[in-house]
Order: C-alpha cells, then structure tokens, then sequence
C-alpha cells in the first residue's frame, strides 16, 4: 500500500495487525488503527472488546503477541510504560494509578523522573492546572479529593510529560455531565496544540460530539471505522453489538402502592475514614415504583447502599422502616425476612463468593425465602432447581449449575445475581450499578426484568452513576451529594442541565458546601 | 544516690531498646515497601551467632557486627527468594525463616557455648558524656546505640524527604499502580526487604558480641517478635518505633531494678515481668487510636504479593 503523505496529516500512531492471545483467549484479533497528530480518535465497543487490552499494548504494560506498532514513522517496540512515557504516550486509567496517602505534588513527582524541587513542581502544577481549566490543589492529599479532582490530578501528571498521544479510559464516567464538557474543552484544546487523543468509551454522544473518527471493536477484532458525526447512536450500537439495540418498554406507573421503604433522617458516620458520613437522608418509596438515586461516585451511595442492606450496623431502628416495620437495628438476614432483597455494585465479594458453585451462592440469598435450608440441612436438590431456573430465566452463559461464580464473565455474574434476587419475588429491591461493566444487550435485558418487577407491585431502589441509566428506569430521581440526598422528583422533569447542578450539590435548599459557597458568592 | 539510680536505669534502658530500635526500623522499611517480613526472630538469631562466630576468629567485633549485617542479609534474601519471586504466602514464609532461623543458630552456635569475647568499651561522647543526670546513661554507651540513632534520622529523612523514599512508599501502597507508571515493583521489594535483614542481622549481632558479649542458645528471647509487634503498634512511623522500643526498654528495666532491689510490692513477679509488653501495648495503641493517621501511615497492599501482568 502506498500512502500519499502530501495530502493525508502525518500519523502519530498506527498499529499493523496487533494480536494479543491469552491462554484459551483471543483478547485481540489483527487490529489495524491509525491516529493522526491532532486528532481525536475513539475506541469504542462493549465490555471484552478487546479495547483495554489494545491501550494496555500501546502503553506497554503487556507486550503483543503478534503485529507492529508504528510511532510517528518508526517502528517501535514498547516494553513498559516507562518507555511509552518517554515516547510521549501518556495514559489516563479508569481506575485510577494515584496514591491515596501522598499529596499531588507528590503523586505528580512518582511519574516525573527528572523532577526532584518539590516547590518549583508544585508551581508548574499550579501552572499547567490553570492554562487548561483543571483546578487543584498541589498540597492536598489525594484521598481528600473528589472523583473529578482525582480525574484532573491525572490527566495534569500526564501533561507535564508533555505527551503526543494521551490515552484516555472512560474518563466521563465519574463526572458531572458539566464536569464532562469541561474535560471536553481541555481535550479540544490539546489537540489543537498537536497531541493526539485516544478516546475510549461507550457513552456514544459524548463520542460523535467529541471525536474526530472512531474505530469500532467488537469480540476482539475492528469492525468498523468511521466519522461519528455522520453516525447515529443506533447505527454506532449496531456497530458496536452486531445487531439492533433492544428497546425498553416502560410503562408508566399504574398503580402506586403503600410506602415499603421509608428513610427517616437517617444519619450515620462512615466506617472507613476515606468513606463519605451520611446526614439526615429522607426518602419514600412505595409499591410498584422505581426510585433512582443519581450522584457522582464517591458521594455516599456506597455507604447509603450498606446502610440499607444491613451491613452497616445502626444505633437507631427508627431512620430506616422496612415495609412498615422499624428495621434500623436488624442484621441483612432479618432484613431480608421482611421481603427485601439486595444487589450490591461489588459483585464479586458482597454479591457472590467467587470461589463457590452458583447453587451454593444461591442458598446464601435464598436459604429463608425459598425453603433451600430445612432444619439446618441445605437442600442440595432445592439448591440446584433453583439455580437452573435463574440460568434458564436470564439466559446466564455458564457451564451449569455447579460453575463456580469466579469462572462467570462480569456480565454473565451480574445477571444471575439478579434473578436470584428478583425470582424471589421482594416486596423491596435495592439494586446498587445495575449495569456496571455489562455489555448492552445483557444492560437492556436486566433493566427489562427491573421494570417488570415494579410492575408486579415491588418497590425499587437503583442507585446508579449512569445518568442515561436512571432516565431509562426509574419513576422518580433522587441526588445525593456530600453525604445529603436531594428531593425525588419525576424523571421526566429532570434536565440533564438541572441533574448535572443537582449533582453538584446545588438542589434548591440543599445544605451542602457548594450550597452554601454559592450563596455566600450571591451574598458578596 | 538517687541520681546514681536513675542514671543506671536510664543507661540499662537504652540498652535495652537499642537491639528492638535497630530490628524494628528494618523492619519499617521492609513493610513500608509492603512486605510482611515475619522472620525477625530467625534473622537476628543468625545475625548473632554469625556475628560472634566471626568475631571470635577475627579478634575484631566491628568485622563480626559486618558479618552478622550479612548473615541477616541472606537469610532475608530467601525469604525474598520464596515470597517475591516465588509468590509464596509471605505470612506462612516469613513464619518458616522464624522458626528455620533460630533453629539454624541453635546448631550452628553449639561449639560457641564456652566462649566468651571481649567486651567492647564504651565510647564516651566528649562533652556530652560529662553532662549531669544523663550524661553517663545516654553517652557513654556502645558506638552501636549512636548508630542506632543514625539510623533512626537517616531513615526518617530517607521516607520522608527523598525521593527513593516516596518511591518505596508508593510500590507499599500500590504496587499495581506503582508498576502502571513504571517502577520496578519487585526490585524495591527485595531491596527493602534485604535492608530489613541486614539490620535484624545487627540487631542480633548487637545482642551477642556488644551487649553481652557471649553466645547463648535462645538468647534473642522474643525481640524479634517485639520489633515486628512495636512496627505495627507505632503505625509505621520512625519516631514512634523510637518511643516504643524505649518505653519497652525503660519499663522492662525497672522492674528488673524494683525486683532487684528487695523493696516488698504487692504484686505477683510474674505481673511485674509482663508489665513492659502491657504498657508499651497500652501506650503505643492509645497514641495509634486515629483512624485516619492510620490509613495514611499504612503501607495498603502490605502482605499481598504483586505479580505484574504480561
């Protein structure tokens, strides 16, 4: 093949057939990808894809098994992230590489060899923070800092490597939608000063508002490159999925039953002293509706969600009332005794012992409910029907019941949690990140099964950080911020603009810091 | 006659603290870098009998001190061997050198059991040493427990203040993350843990030709187990590894002066003999009750073995 340099912009990065095999795993299958200076390009595709493995190649923390990778011309060999660094390839994780316990400075000078003045480090910090609209400050500890800030810290740490190629993964998902355009308009910036952004995501408008071209992947190979602009998010799914994208259907609430679960000024000081205390928290929800509660990660959902279920521990039994009955004091057994079920966001450690076979996880949720313990004795029998009946319900791909719950693929394991909690039919579910690292055939399938059982007359609580999510399930939306919970309000009367304020703990009333920075501001 | 007293005390109380200030901050390094190096006990028994053993046919204590540094060396580089690069359960690991350790000294120490050495003279600190009340018991003691005092600022500027220490600090608190940007995770280890040996291998080493200048069967007597408790305790903090291994010191000493002295106390001797390890628990978790300080001063991925990805 023979390019025309003259007419085409000279390419950063570009990667010849790149296959990476583990054992009894093709991760990636012969990917071609080309990126231009300047220019904004995104990955994107569903959960194993393939895309993580592909950035993890490109920034040389594993090596490929097969194909070339082309640097600004030059073939090169990339054999660890130190040396992807000096090439100019900086990387923004999705969980993120910082140190809790080290200050900002600090976390920057770990990925700085050269830099050894703290003060004058810190200064360029302060520096590069301001010229693109990333505030933070270099003295703080990380642990104290929100998602967002976190998020900045990172991206700042890459600058001042001075990067041509940037790479980032997921980085919306722990921001405010406001938060995103701002990061939006620090990328833009970048590439208008030449470096090049590799963009992974699966959020597809924040895709065709930002990236100049997308490479799809699906199931480990290329299936498509394109100019987002000219897609719709149904022919990018398409794409991305290999078919059509389910459609939901939610009706609207019917009939609205007596209140199952009933938050009364419930406060509680976190465990973890990273962790978020919650303050006087009030919320209804009632029979045959689905309450969200939206919020940037980090904001007390976690905490909220183990208050609820019972592993948090309460002094008081009057805050939290569970179909009626003041459960405060009761442990997760007897809470779900009263007809409340949980799916916690961790799935694999609070929602399933990784080790044991689906069978055995099942008793651990339905030993009570489902008559699978009789007499102290579990009923090997009861166990198994009732895990083949989740496997057959919610299309779980797995060897059988006896496949230990670890062997599960994320997707796989979060729908047989929840159908093991929705097939014992309770009264109240809270379902933390419904949907956390699902493809989107299988997201679309448990938000189905989600609304179903509000239809059937149970209450629901999602707590979830996709804000695309909570619109497409829930009847009324709560936000928490700073460890305090918003009003619900109908879904239908949110903005994305008015959530994204909310989020920011700017809810009319709310008694939050940022409340009361911003009337202090209106005050002066 | 009082002053005499407390002089004496204070003397025997840095002594005491000494062995457990050089053991215990080893240790520090090794768990700050976030392995969970449970085999003091073993590695200072070997520093000891080498250290003696060499000293002996040296005729030079300060080349057996040398040679006990690299008994305690090697003895932490097998640990490393089986914990780092083997992936061996670093509990389970560093149990095994304990027990391995002492056992290994035991046999190797026999012909050593009538032998003594010379005692090592004191350096008097010019000046210092001529000090009232603490002169005498802070300096005119062993050139180690001046070392021991290097130590301490030298490692406390190192973790602090360097950049290899921030380092150390980060591979202890993420590996994971400290590989993504580019450091040798499983080099830091090992080195952290071989300084950990080394100053196990001088606290033994402290012990059998410095101390007491002769080597007896079981003569480390749980100070191993006390510098890996008194690390824990002090939250991994340098100064109060300092504080702890004197309190243990100073109250193990005085109840040995109080039983000594024939005063009449009503209070069984086998109270009076647990007393150091009560208090220096008591006041080390009073001082250590901050949730917060602890998370910070925690090394997180402490025991865990890191493989990097391929």
């Amino acid at each position: 093949m023979v390019r025309n340099d003259a007419d085409a912009p000279a390419l950063r990065l570009e990667l010849r057939g790149i296959s990476k095999i583990y054992p009894g795993v093709v991760a990636n299958d012969h990917v071609d990808l080309r990126v231009a200076a300047g220019e904004i390009h995104a990955v994107i595709g569903e959960n194993g894809a393939g895309k993580s493995t592909l950035m993890k190649i490109i920034y040389g923390v594993t090596p490929p098994s097969d194909g070339e990778i082309i640097w600004e011309g030059h073939p090169i060999e990339v054999d660890s992230p130190a040396e992807a660094r000096a090439l100019g390839i900086g990387m923004v994780f999705q969980h993120f590489s910082l140190f809790e316990t080290l200050t900002v400075t600090e976390n920057v000078a770990l990925a700085l060899p050269e830099a050894r003045d703290m003060p004058a480090l810190a200064a360029r910090i302060a520096e590069v923070s301001q010229r693109y609209g990333l505030p933070v400050d270099p003295r703080a500890h990380v642990h104290a800092l929100s998602v967002g800030e976190r998020q900045r810290v990172e991206i700042i740490r890459c600058l001042l490597q001075n990067p041509r190629l940037l790479i980032m993964d997921e980085p919306t998902s722990v921001l405010t939608p406001q938060a995103a355009q701002k990061l939006f308009e620090t990328l833009r910036q970048l590439a208008a000063e030449g470096c090049s952004i590799l963009y992974i995501s699966h959020k597809l408008d924040e895709i065709r508002e930002l990236c100049h071209h997308a490479t799809v992947m699906r199931g480990g190979r290329v299936s498509g490159v394109c100019i987002p602009r000219e897609e719709s998010n149904h022919t990018l799914a398409a794409m991305m999925i290999g078919r059509d994208l389910p459609v939901g259907d939610h009706p609207p609430v019917e009939q609205i039953g007596e209140v199952r679960l009933r938050l009364d000024g419930l406060s509680l000081a976190a465990d973890d002293p990273f962790g978020t205390d919650l303050r006087d928290i009030h919320l209804d929800i009632r029979g045959g509706e689905i309450v969200g509660i939206a919020g940037v990660s980090g904001n007390g959902q976690r905490e909220l969600q183990q208050a609820l279920s019972g592993e948090t521990p309460i002094d008081d039994k009057s805050p939290v009332q569970i179909l009626g009955v003041e459960a405060g004091r009761l442990n997760a057994a007897a809470r779900r005794r009263l007809g409340m079920a949980c799916v916690p966001e961790d799935r694999l450690g609070c929602g399933a012992v990784p080790a044991m076979s689906l069978s055995e996880n099942a008793v651990l949720t339905g030993a009570d409910t489902l008559g699978l313990v009789r007499k102290g004795f579990v009923s090997k029998r009861r166990a198994t029907e009732f895990a083949d009946q989740c496997i057959a319900s919610y299309d779980v791909k797995c060897s059988g019941p006896e496949a230990a719950a670890k062997s599960l693929s994320g997707g796989n394991l979060q729908k047989y949690i929840v159908g093991r909690e929705i097939l014992q039919e309770p009264k109240l579910l809270v379902v933390a990140q419904p949907t956390w690292g699902v493809d989107v055939g299988a997201a679309a399938f448990l938000r189905q099964a989600i609304i179903d059982l509000r239809n059937r007359g149970s209450a629901i609580l999602v707590i979830s950080e996709e804000l695309d999510e909570l619109f497409e399930l829930c009847d009324r939306i709560a936000v928490m911020a700073e460890g305090r919970i918003s009003p619900a309000r109908p879904a239908t009367e949110f903005s994305m603009e008015e959530i994204g304020v909310w989020m920011a703990g700017l809810w009319p009333g709310a008694d939050t810091s940022a409340a009361r920075a911003a009337s202090e501001k209106a005050a002066a | 006659m009082e002053q005499d007293l407390f002089s004496a005390i204070l003397f025997a109380t840095v002594v005491a603290g000494t062995p457990l200030i050089i053991v215990a901050l080893g240790e520090l390094v090794t768990e700050r870098a976030g392995v969970l190096n449970l085999g003091a006990e073993g590695m200072m028994a070997i520093g000891a009998i080498v250290a003696f053993a060499v000293a002996h046919h040296a005729g030079n204590p300060w080349i057996g001190a040398a040679a006990g540094m690299m008994a305690g060396m090697a003895m932490s580089w097998l640990f490393a061997f089986l914990s780092l690069t083997l992936m061996a359960n670093q509990v389970a690991s560093g149990l095994a050198l304990a027990i391995f350790g002492v056992g290994l000294a035991a046999f190797v120490g026999k012909p050593y059991e009538a032998v003594s050495l010379p005692a090592v003279p004191p350096l008097a600190l010019p000046g210092l040493s001529s000090l009232p009340l603490v002169g005498h018991g802070l300096f005119q003691q062993q050139p180690i427990v001046y070392l021991s005092w290097l130590l301490f600022a030298a490692i406390t500027y190192f973790l602090y203040r360097s950049r290899a220490g921030l380092v150390l600090r980060a591979v202890g608190e993420s590996p994971a993350s400290a590989h993504a940007i580019g450091y040798p995770v499983i080099r830091i280890r090992y080195l952290a843990t071989l300084f950990g040996g080394a100053l196990a291998g001088l606290g033994g080493a402290f012990l059998s030709v410095f101390h007491t200048p002769l080597w007896v069967d079981g003569m480390i007597a749980g100070r191993g187990w006390i510098a890996l408790a008194l690390v824990v305790f002090a939250t991994w903090r340098p100064w109060r590894v300092m504080i702890g291994a004197y309190l243990f010191g100073g109250v193990m000493v005085s109840q040995l002066f109080l039983q000594g002295s024939g005063i009449q106390v009503n209070v069984p001797q086998q109270f009076l003999s647990a007393l150091p390890y009560l208090a220096t628990v008591v006041v080390l978790v009073l001082i250590s009750r901050n949730a917060l300080s602890i998370r910070l001063n925690f090394p997180a991925s402490l025991g865990q073995p890191f493989r990097p990805d391929t």
